[in-house]
């Protein structure tokens, strides 16, 4: 279990936009540059004070709009532990199990929670537990991409497909 | 018991029957990007690719930031260049006569077509469904990992049945029935789901306004749109195709659909999305009278032929009241313009011609916003900041709608055009 991180909380449908702005998308940028932007046309304190760990939770439909990875990655970066919400826009959702960001999809601790508590999370037993002791259960992921989470992400996970393939090629 | 739409093309990519819930291996026919592929590249070779599986099934097309107004944006689309010429990828469309908006691009040069999986590093790549495609977008990553090993896992999508049945009123156009099913379903309402458009009103209608609408459905989160693909169709992808390989697949009789909605063509009316929500939806009869600082036509969900036609009828002849930016969706629609007098009515009417591309949208050139402005767009978000500054308001309307308020200086109703009520 991680340490506990500190709860930011968001509404619904927080787009990818407000995530990280489309002014930056295309600009090439070197991979601990893309923290700076993070949430900036949703919450400008968000930048200048997360700290590694930290944990967002939000309502239904986080991530709706783009495909941009930058919106994972800006938060990831900041070191971000997970991001809990009542439900995630699927390309979303998929960047991150891609970029090996946990989310967990639980309306229950998406409604509970309040802004700037301290939780920690036990991903092994699906608990999200409170300063008071308090616990929220949550459902893990889903079979099929456990493979794909375990590894980290998805550049590890087809590394490894690709490792599969030569040690399958050369037996052969 | 009847399969939908996309449990079809799944089944038939997987090689098995499947359905709603179940999960696919599966190599796409296409797999689309745009400046993205410049980052995509970088994945490809950190993953320790060599050369990608198929470069004959990866399609790049500049967009996003052309022609480059920064030495970034420049040196973005160099490393592309050089990454498609050493990689043998011959559907590269760079600043040329055919290339454009990259779904525009799709359509137009025949990469979409029915029955095909198409997979984007966009979140409209959706767009292609109008033609009978499953159009699915992705992230960059993973788009890195498709380029090296050929595959992607997919869950066979739910599918949302919307039957339209009947005949849009004069000065209502697709847009504004796409605008009401996204006032109806909500930003998150078709999440996972693949939506499958029948009834006459659909089948009426050009393959542009099809795409429209399609180009709208991840605005409801939906993975995928699609509209049965009908005569013009297999004509405009036959004149362009350079693979044969597509073919007609459409639901069953009897597929399972997670839910049916019936909309009454005559009950659409012209409409905005007010902002900052796409499913802000509201009758343009509310808003008559919001002041406006810039019209901006265009774009990958209204910039086609017959958008830029729906204007310049509204404009000739007479003069804009605030700056109008017009942004056709690829150079060919640009040229057919300037061929057919398009470009010169609107020019005359005081419009901004812009090149092909998606800058206005993205708030990344050519026609971005300041602070407090308020601009009618025909393009497909309206999220806070993203064409401009934050506190701007973007309202989306269709073409009609937005020439007829640029004409008047504030939004108004394009029906009273028709009645003569320009003054």
């Amino acid at each position: 279990m991680r340490d506990a991180g500190k709860v930011w909380k968001y509404g619904d449908d927080v787009n990818t936009d407000m995530i990280f702005p489309g002014r930056y998308t295309y600009i090439p940028m070197k991979e601990n540059e893309f923290g700076k932007y993070a949430l900036e046309d949703l919450d400008e304190r968000f930048a200048a004070e997360v700290e590694p760990g930290d944990i967002i939770v939000a309502g239904k439909n986080w991530g709706c709009g783009s495909a941009r990875e930058q919106a994972v990655k800006t938060l990831k970066i900041r070191g971000v532990q997970a991001i809990i919400a009542k439900s995630f826009a699927r390309i979303y959702y998929r960047n991150c199990l891609n970029e090996g960001l946990a989310v967990i999809t639980c309306p229950e601790a998406a409604e509970l929670l309040n802004d700037g508590e301290q939780i920690s999370i036990d991903f092994k037993e699906g608990v999200i537990i409170r300063e008071n002791g308090d616990k929220i259960a949550f459902s893990p992921y889903p079979e099929y991409v456990k493979g794909l989470v375990e590894c980290g992400g998805i550049i590890p996970y087809v590394q490894q497909r690709l490792k599969e393939r030569e040690t399958k090629g050369r037996m052969e | 018991m009847g399969k939908t739409f996309a449990e079809k093309v799944l089944s038939l990519k997987a090689g098995r029957s499947v359905s709603a819930g179940e999960i696919v291996v599966v190599e796409p026919d296409y797999c689309l990007s745009h400046e993205n592929a410049s980052h995509i590249s970088q994945i490809f070779q950190k993953i320790g690719a060599e050369k990608i599986w198929d470069p004959s099934k990866v399609v790049i097309v500049l967009d996003h930031t052309i022609p480059c107004s920064t030495e970034a944006y420049a040196n973005s689309h160099k490393i592309i260049r050089e990454f498609t010429s050493r990689q043998g990828i011959e559907n590269f469309y760079d600043l040329h006569l055919h290339g454009g908006i990259c779904h525009q691009i799709m359509s137009q040069e025949g990469y979409a077509a029915p029955g095909r999986l198409i997979i984007g590093t966009d979140s409209h790549t959706g767009t292609a469904g109008a033609v009978g495609a499953l159009a699915i977008g992705i992230g960059r990553s993973e788009m890195a990992a498709v380029w090296t090993t050929g595959d992607i896992w997919l869950r066979v999508p739910e599918t949302i049945k919307v039957v339209v049945e009947g005949q849009l009123q004069e000065g209502v156009y697709a847009k504004d029935l796409i605008l009401y099913l996204l006032g109806l379903l909500k930003a998150d309402g078709a999440s996972y789901q693949c939506i499958e458009y029948h009834g006459s009103t659909i089948e009426n209608m050009s393959i542009g306004e099809r795409m429209t609408i399609c180009n709208m459905g991840i605005e409801m989160d939906a993975k995928a749109s699609v509209c049965r693909p009908d005569k013009q169709v297999f004509l405009q992808v036959a004149s362009k195709a350079k693979k044969k390989e597509y073919q007609y697949i459409w639901a069953d009789e009897g597929a399972v659909y997670a839910k049916e909605i019936h909309i009454r063509a005559e009950d659409i009316v012209p409409a905005v999305a007010k902002p900052n929500r796409v499913d802000n939806y509201s009758p343009v009869t509310e808003v008559c009278g919001t002041r406006i600082d810039q019209a901006f036509i265009g774009s990958c969900t209204n910039g086609r032929l017959e958008d830029l036609h729906v204007a310049a009828d509204i404009l000739k002849g007479r003069q804009i009241k605030v700056r109008t930016i017009v942004n056709p969706a690829s150079y060919e629609v640009l040229h057919a313009a300037v061929n057919d007098g398009t470009i010169s009515t609107l020019l005359e009417a005081g419009c901004t011609v812009s090149p092909p591309g998606c800058g206005p949208c993205i708030g990344v050139s050519g026609g971005v916003l300041g602070e407090n402005e308020v601009c009618i767009s025909t393009s497909n978000r309206n999220f806070r900041g993203r064409m401009g500054s934050r506190s701007a308001s973007v309202y989306l309307a269709s073409p009609a709608t937005a020439a007829y308020s640029a004409l008047c200086g504030s939004i108004q109703d394009p029906r009273m055009f028709k009645k003569g009520g320009y003054v």
